[in-house]
């Protein structure tokens, strides 16, 4: 607990963990299993599901979403169900106009098409809007946003303005690979040398996404689809103190492959001052199997970079 | 509905690439300022204010019109440069701001509401009720696309929505939805978005390793080329990589897009502007691709074959593509 910045704000405000949607493309009952363990045994306070990546993987899992919710919302998890970032085919269309008129749910923004159906009734917004500055932010909040994921890109010092700005709750990203870029074309089919019509879902092959080399065999990025992601994990467990007092508190933790309640738990325990972010980070890097942590945007710099607590596990 | 003419948008970065533009015969001539305010902030590139008003003049006087560029996001606690870039161009006679943050288009729309918004690229527009949100929300005159749809999906949007639009027709490709790429950034710190470049020339070496050179963004190798290769500007989408084992061009080719034979098949999709990219080129470029693009753009109008414009010179890597417009690319 710590005291917002606000001079007119003197309430403290709990710091939340919130679980985010899962990227990648992972079986379906895989992924159902998932989210009973999460809604079991996660100390998160909202979990965001749905498709967000590809529209072709998305009715795999739709069947699940139903029994999925039930189950984190009777664990007292908040659910809200996050919309598709790239919205370019009739089908797409239709699938972000058919969420967002789903009553009673609250639904997160990942593009406009999205956020131009959701204004006028409570939302949240994702990392995939631009919302760089206090001009946007205010556009976002007076159409209903009570919740925003900010771009994993901006800085410290952009945070701090936003914080300040800010009516609504913000959230930052601060574990998993970072979200880069997102395409038209699917890379994963590329580098299997099929077409995206046709691309035989082949992206189930990487469940945190295929590496992606320089040709000196540096690791650089990541492909999951026709997402481009960091090679690296982002890494924000140095920074929870110091994002609180930027008027930041609710923190996202990004799905991979590995046991993410012990994630969310080590993320809890920092929260809640029982252990030093350096020790977390050596705990993080065991269940991460030694991917290099980073968090450069953090510090207006290369975002591959890391510094702080989590230097001696950068790439 | 069918476009008869289609208007011809080109790139200006100096004043002197602004007037090649228009007496090779450009309709429209856009341009920046010399700052962070444009997606194009290379160093020597770019419009003073005077500038810009002597440039805008240039064009009146030839029956052209100036557009000018503000499409990168302002940063958080300092949204003055863009504001005061807004009132600026404005008050000098641009025809028109191209814009792509929301903050940004609700400041103009509120502080210059009579100067046409046009929606940047960088917004990454590409569906129709993306569309429609721009133009009900800060009356938004024309839309830039996007350069991932196909000419069908072109034409089914321009069905839906009720805006003119305008499309890429030649010079640089970006493959990944623009204004939502942060490739640039994670390997050098400097992104489009925030700091109007991609894989900026500050951070690119050419290490010479004997049997071929090698080109580096920050730290990180983006191609190499052997003695009989040309070495190419290591632009990060277009470099060489390696996955499962396998090397290739995995975003892109180093390409650049020519969609001249599509002409008539935008005009019958309803587009109403053609852009060419490259305001970071030089007077005698502009001047060879306006005028060649004049000529197709003629002959599309009068329902005549496009003929041979003889680019494939000055194409990156003298290799041309058509890019999204023809759905295998995808």
């Amino acid at each position: 607990m710590l005291t917002i910045k606000d001079g007119n704000k003197t309430m403290s405000q709990p710091s939340k963990l919130n679980l985010g949607p899962n990227l990648f493309n992972w079986a379906p009952e895989k992924l159902r299993d998932f989210y009973f363990k999460i809604a079991d045994e996660a100390p998160v306070d909202t979990v965001f599901i749905g498709e967000v990546v590809c529209s072709k993987r998305q009715p795999f899992f739709a069947q699940h979403i139903p029994e999925v919710a039930e189950r984190l919302t009777a664990a007292g998890k908040r659910v809200i169900f996050s919309s598709l970032a790239l919205v370019l085919t009739k089908r797409e269309v239709e699938l972000t106009r058919e969420l967002c008129e789903m009553e009673d749910v609250l639904i997160e923004a990942n593009d406009l098409s999205a956020c131009a159906k959701l204004a006028g009734r409570d939302h949240a917004v994702g990392p995939f809007v631009n919302i760089y500055n206090e001009g946007t932010l205010k556009v976002m909040e007076a159409q209903g946003a009570k919740h925003i994921s900010l771009a994993g890109e901006l800085s410290r010092t952009s945070l701090a303005a936003l914080g300040k700005a800010a009516t609504v709750d913000l959230e930052a990203q601060v574990f998993g690979r970072l979200p880069l870029a997102i395409s038209a074309r699917c890379y994963h089919a590329r580098s299997h040398g099929l077409a995206k019509d046709s691309c035989q879902y082949v992206c189930d092959k990487d469940p945190d996404g295929m590496d992606l080399d320089t040709l000196d065999g540096d690791p650089f990025l990541a492909i999951n689809g026709v997402q481009t992601m960091s090679y690296t994990c982002a890494n924000l467990i140095g920074e929870l103190s110091d994002l609180q007092t930027l008027g930041i508190h609710n923190f996202r933790l990004s799905p991979h492959d590995t046991d993410m309640v012990q994630v969310a738990k080590i993320f809890r325990s920092v929260l809640d001052g029982e252990i030093e972010p350096v020790e977390a980070t050596e705990k993080l890097d065991e269940l991460m199997d030694g991917l290099p942590f980073a968090n450069g945007f953090y510090y207006a710099t290369e975002g591959v970079k890391a510094k702080g607590a989590i230097e001696e596990f950068g790439l | 509905m069918k476009t008869e003419k289609l208007e011809l948008v080109c790139p200006a970065g100096t004043p002197a690439a602004l007037r090649a533009a228009v007496d090779a015969g450009a309709d429209t001539v856009y341009c920046g300022f010399r700052d962070a305010t444009n997606a194009r902030n290379f160093p020597g590139l770019n419009f003073s204010r005077d500038e810009l008003g002597a440039g805008i003049q240039y064009a009146a006087d030839h029956g052209s019109k100036v557009l000018v560029a503000l499409n990168t996001y302002p940063e958080a606690g300092n949204a003055e440069p863009w504001h005061k870039a807004v009132c600026d161009a404005a008050d000098l006679g641009a025809h028109a701001l191209i814009m792509a943050d929301i903050g940004l288009l609700a400041y103009a729309a509120e502080n210059r509401p009579n100067t046409r918004r046009h929606l940047s690229v960088q917004a990454s527009a590409s569906n129709p009720d993306a569309i429609s949100y721009y133009t009900d929300t800060f009356d938004v005159k024309r839309v830039v696309l996007p350069r991932v749809l196909t000419v069908p999906e072109i034409a089914a949007l321009n069905k839906e929505i009720n805006v003119e639009t305008e499309v890429f027709v030649f010079g640089g490709l970006c493959v990944m939805a623009e204004g939502r790429c942060s490739l640039s950034s994670y390997a050098t710190g400097q992104s489009p978005n925030m700091n109007g470049v991609c894989s900026p020339a500050s951070h690119v070496r050419y290490e010479d390793k004997g049997n071929k050179m090698v080109s580096k963004l920050g730290d990180f190798t983006i191609n190499a080329f052997s003695e009989s290769e040309a070495a190419g500007y290591p632009t990060l989408c277009k470099g060489r990589f390696s996955t499962q084992d396998k090397v290739s061009y995995l975003f892109e080719d180093p390409t650049s897009l020519n969609a001249a034979e599509f002409l008539p098949e935008l005009m019958e999709a309803g587009v109403t502007a053609l852009k060419i990219e490259g305001r970071q080129r030089g007077k005698a470029y502009i001047a060879q691709v306006v005028k060649a693009f004049r000529t197709a753009a003629d002959a599309a109008a009068r329902g005549e074959v496009i003929p041979d414009l003889g680019l494939e010179q000055i194409t990156e890597g003298q290799r041309e593509t058509t890019g999204a417009y023809n759905k295998r690319w995808q």
